[in-house]
């Protein structure tokens, strides 16, 4: 008989162990299902996950994909930590496109050194500011801020429709709903030549780094963890659970607004009716496949990065279709969730005990 | 049922007899080869230090667990006891030293889903009203069990019990949270019960409990039998030797030198936050430096509320209800609380007053930041450390380290470590709330001495607890709590428990202040 048998302690080994469980049960999922789709399940890994990187252009595209998802990841793991459930944003990085974006456009032309940062600080603002609501609707009325920042991404994106298709369309653009294209000045310089990676990756790393300092080492981040773990010691110990709150979806928030403005002062160049193919969301799959910590989110961001380019390559090269992508990310999350278990439990197969048992 | 009723297979035969039980767990083993039988109408003590293997055995009698090996005879016959449902069929009840009883459910629903479908039937609530009243136990059938304190949920679990005419019941711990008479009173219940032919496996750590009312005790210690006696013959010295296998130590004298007043409670009435909560009706004490003053009380009478109002956990509207070394601090949180020198130990140590998932070196930060241990915003490792090494040591608390997490622990070994974090930040004034409950006698002096140790030096210390023994032991003064108003405190020497005993039951409330929490006998069941 087997059966699970709660542990004295959470394994260690299985907190990192478990991740590559999920990887590798993901595979053999992948590989099931590529061989049932009546593709050679060989060529189709190697489309999925070597084809996109095995040139300097793709690489560039990893770590380009991958600088918004640690950059979101981080901070909502600052939040997730403290049992803040930040489902919004993609909503958060929409605004902090949008805020971003106004400030290009309204510096259209200029030569100024200044648009850039300006952009990422009325990014980053725009990012708190659409967090701030379910922080204030939670603080105040105890709202569920699962419901209402996931709402807010849908608010967020039609306020971004609106805009491209009306305020900020671009007179010369052929009446596509678009921007005009931001200027030299309102771009993040390249950073390796012949690829489209950006200064923004570098951005993504400190703030990585950023968070490691936070989520680790400072005492405002072992407070969240401590009001996130037991809200009682923490009202205890006199941690202000409105300030968790607060923090945990602001930082969240300015994180996702950055990666916004990452976007479209990226590889995007301009505002579009969409600003992100779901990094918002993906990025809570990064979170949690990086255990809430900042390395572990690093790594799952390359991951979840050669997820988008494989998915992409594959619609290329096996004429698949584009849900792959959002398959194998969904196989994923749920492997990880599965092999979690074995954090606190441990697989025994019983013996029986025969010598005096009488039950 | 028919076996429940049936004659038993040999009348001589004892109602209970364990044989070789051993019980195996991942980490540690809780039970070796222990043998236990009980008389009928014998009431038989299981004595033993925290941690000694009594809950597990209990455990095991009633079905909850399953030994590794040994065997179980009822009345004779040798029986499998497959689950507590089990046990209740058999004629076994227990009284739970950690409760199992659903918080959001009701007294009475709670109690109808422990009874099988024929006694959990129409007139319900009368009965519970019944004995509960007749043992001295007052419930309102119709409360939220979340709302209730620690000792009224105790309450609950003894009152489930007896209406199920157990013919063994187990009791673990049970006279915790009563008054000196309850506890009388609870007594002669037990004793008729006996009489009437039940047998009752008493676990307890008051010795003198158990030499009152016990005929015989077993010893356990490290999940082992250490021997059997007679508890009548015994002193609670001999006892506490075969439990401890050493001697006790002795608390000092106390050196009463008061000072300045470092806590003063100034008319603080504060409207309950829940509603089955208790209201505080204008409380006055004052705590000087080196004294220890008691609030005695049965539980659920306001000490909750006066622990969070004091705490800081709740604030209060007039700042001067509360002061703290001269300055008003009603209006300040936990943490403006503590920088004026407050320390605190809740009743909860699980969750409350230590995180259970994190190291105890991470708990030690909890409180103990302003000692040094974060530096310009960051957490100074090596000194958490240092701090947490230093607490264990000091307080010898049996640990796997620092890096040991704070669930790992037994109560009494992370009540050890919660009292050395709070007295090792040297505050001003020490409150603790039930600082031994559940604790072994050995922990539960290294707590009081160490209480004492820190009055003579100076601090002043404001115990609430609902052992009359332990207040006795320890404090200068003693006031009362009822009904969430505070007596006047009394010199411990010009008192006994008697007249504690009677402060209790509220005799000390005027006549026209009435009850706040009125108690309606046949409340609205089924609603």
């Amino acid at each position: 008989m087997i059966r699970l048998e709660a542990r004295p302690e959470p394994s260690k080994l299985f907190g990192w162990a478990s991740p590559l469980i999920a990887v590798v049960a993901t595979l053999i999922v992948g590989f099931v299902v590529f061989t049932a789709l009546g593709k050679n399940p060989v060529e189709a890994f190697h489309a999925f996950f070597v084809k996109p990187v095995e040139s300097l252009y793709g690489l560039g595209e990893l770590l380009l994909k991958a600088t918004p998802l640690m950059l979101i990841a981080v901070g909502l793991a600052a939040g997730y930590r403290a049992n803040v459930w930040n489902i919004g944003a993609e909503g958060q990085l929409t605004m902090g496109a949008i805020a971003g974006g106004g400030v290009a456009l309204a510096f259209h032309g200029s030569e100024s050194m200044l648009v850039l940062p300006a952009m990422l600080v009325a990014g980053a603002a725009g990012g708190m500011a659409w967090a701030a609501i379910p922080a204030w609707l939670r603080t105040r009325f105890n709202a569920n801020e699962i419901l209402t920042s996931l709402m807010l991404v849908y608010i967020a994106t039609l306020v971004l429709s609106l805009l491209v298709h009306d305020h900020w369309r671009d007179p010369e653009g052929f009446n596509f709903p678009q921007s005009k294209m931001f200027t030299e000045t309102a771009l993040l310089p390249n950073l390796l030549a012949e690829t489209r990676l950006n200064v923004g990756f570098l951005f993504g790393l400190a703030v990585v780094f950023a968070g490691w300092l936070f989520l680790q080492k400072s005492y405002a981040g072992y407070q969240m963890r401590v009001a996130g773990l037991a809200p009682a010691a923490a009202h205890y110990a006199g941690i202000s659970a409105p300030r968790t709150v607060w923090m945990g979806m602001l930082i969240g928030g300015a994180c996702a607004g950055v990666a916004g403005v990452g976007e479209v002062a990226g590889p995007i160049g301009q505002l579009l009716p969409s600003v992100s193919p779901g990094y918002g969301f993906a990025a809570i799959i990064v979170a949690f496949v990086g255990r809430l910590h900042p390395v572990g989110i690093l790594l799952a961001s390359l991951l979840m990065s050669l997820l988008y380019l494989g998915g992409e390559s594959a619609q290329l090269n096996l004429a698949l279709p584009s849900a792959v992508t959002g398959l194998f990310q969904g196989t994923l999350l749920f492997f990880l969730l599965a092999a979690d278990v074995f954090i606190h439990y441990r697989i025994r197969v019983a013996r029986r005990h025969r010598a005096r048992v009488a039950i | 049922m028919t076996l429940a009723h049936a004659p038993a297979s040999d009348a001589r035969a004892p109602r209970l007899a364990l044989a070789g039980i051993t019980k195996i767990y991942p980490s540690v083993v809780a039970n070796e080869d222990v043998d236990l039988d009980v008389a009928p109408g014998e009431i038989h003590a299981v004595l033993g230090e925290n941690g000694a293997g009594k809950s597990t055995l209990m455990k095991i009698i009633y079905g909850v667990t399953k030994p590794n090996a040994g065997t179980i005879r009822w009345e004779g016959r040798e029986v499998t006891i497959a689950n507590p449902a089990r046990a209740r069929k058999l004629g076994i009840g227990m009284v739970f030293q950690h409760f199992s009883l659903f918080e959001t459910l009701t007294v009475a629903e709670n109690i109808a889903l422990a009874l099988d479908r024929e006694r959990a039937g129409g007139d319900l609530a009368t009965r519970i009203a019944d004995v509960s009243t007749h043992y001295g136990l007052p419930l309102d059938p119709g409360r939220h069990v979340h709302s209730m304190s620690v000792g009224e949920r105790q309450r609950v679990e003894i009152v489930r019990c007896l209406l199920q005419d157990p013919r063994l019941l187990i009791m673990d711990e049970p006279t915790s949270v009563l008054t000196p008479q309850a506890v009388a009173r609870l007594f002669e219940t037990l004793r008729r019960l006996c009489d009437e032919g039940c047998s009752i496996l008493y676990i307890s750590h008051k010795l003198d409990e158990i030499r009152a009312l016990c005929h015989r005790a077993t010893v356990l210690r490290a999940g082992r039998v250490t021997g059997t006696c007679d508890p009548r013959l015994e002193s609670s010295a001999s006892l506490a030797r075969m439990m401890i296998g050493g001697d006790l130590p002795h608390p000092q004298q106390r050196e009463a030198k008061t000072g300045e007043p470092r806590l003063v409670i100034d008319g603080l009435s504060l409207d309950a936050d829940d509603p089955f909560g208790t209201t505080l009706h204008d409380i006055r004490l004052t705590v000087r430096a080196g004294e220890i003053v008691g609030i005695a009380g049965v539980s659920g009478n306001g000490q909750k509320e006066l622990m969070a109002a004091l705490s800081g956990e709740r604030t209060v509207e007039r700042a001067g209800a509360v002061r703290l070394m001269d300055a008003d601090a009603g209006r300040l949180d936990a943490e403006e609380r503590r920088a004026l020198g407050l320390a605190f130990v809740p009743e909860e140590r699980l969750g409350r007053g230590a995180v259970p998932e994190m190291t105890l070196a991470e708990n030690a930060l909890l409180t103990a930041h302003r000692q040094g241990l974060v530096r310009h915003g960051f957490v100074a490792q090596a000194r958490v450390r240092e701090y947490a090494a230093d607490t264990i040591r000091d307080y010898r608390v049996k640990a796997g380290g620092v890096d040991a997490a704070a669930r790992s622990l037994s109560g009494g070994n992370l009540q050890k470590f919660i009292v050395g974090r709070e007295i090792r930040q040297h505050p001003k004034v020490l409150i603790a709330a039930q600082p031994t409950w559940g604790v072994d006698v050995g922990a539960a002096a290294q707590i009081r001495q160490a209480l004492i140790d820190l009055s003579n030096a100076g601090v002043a210390v404001l115990v609430v607890s609902e052992e009359l023994d332990e207040l006795f032991e320890i404090c200068d003064r003693l006031a009362v709590i009822a009904q969430g108003r505070l007596s006047e405190a009394n010199d411990t020497a010009a008192t006994d428990a008697e007249e504690v005993g009677l402060l209790m039951s509220g005799s000390f409330i005027a006549a026209g202040a009435h009850s706040e929490r009125e108690f309606s006998p046949a409340g609205a069941i089924g609603s």
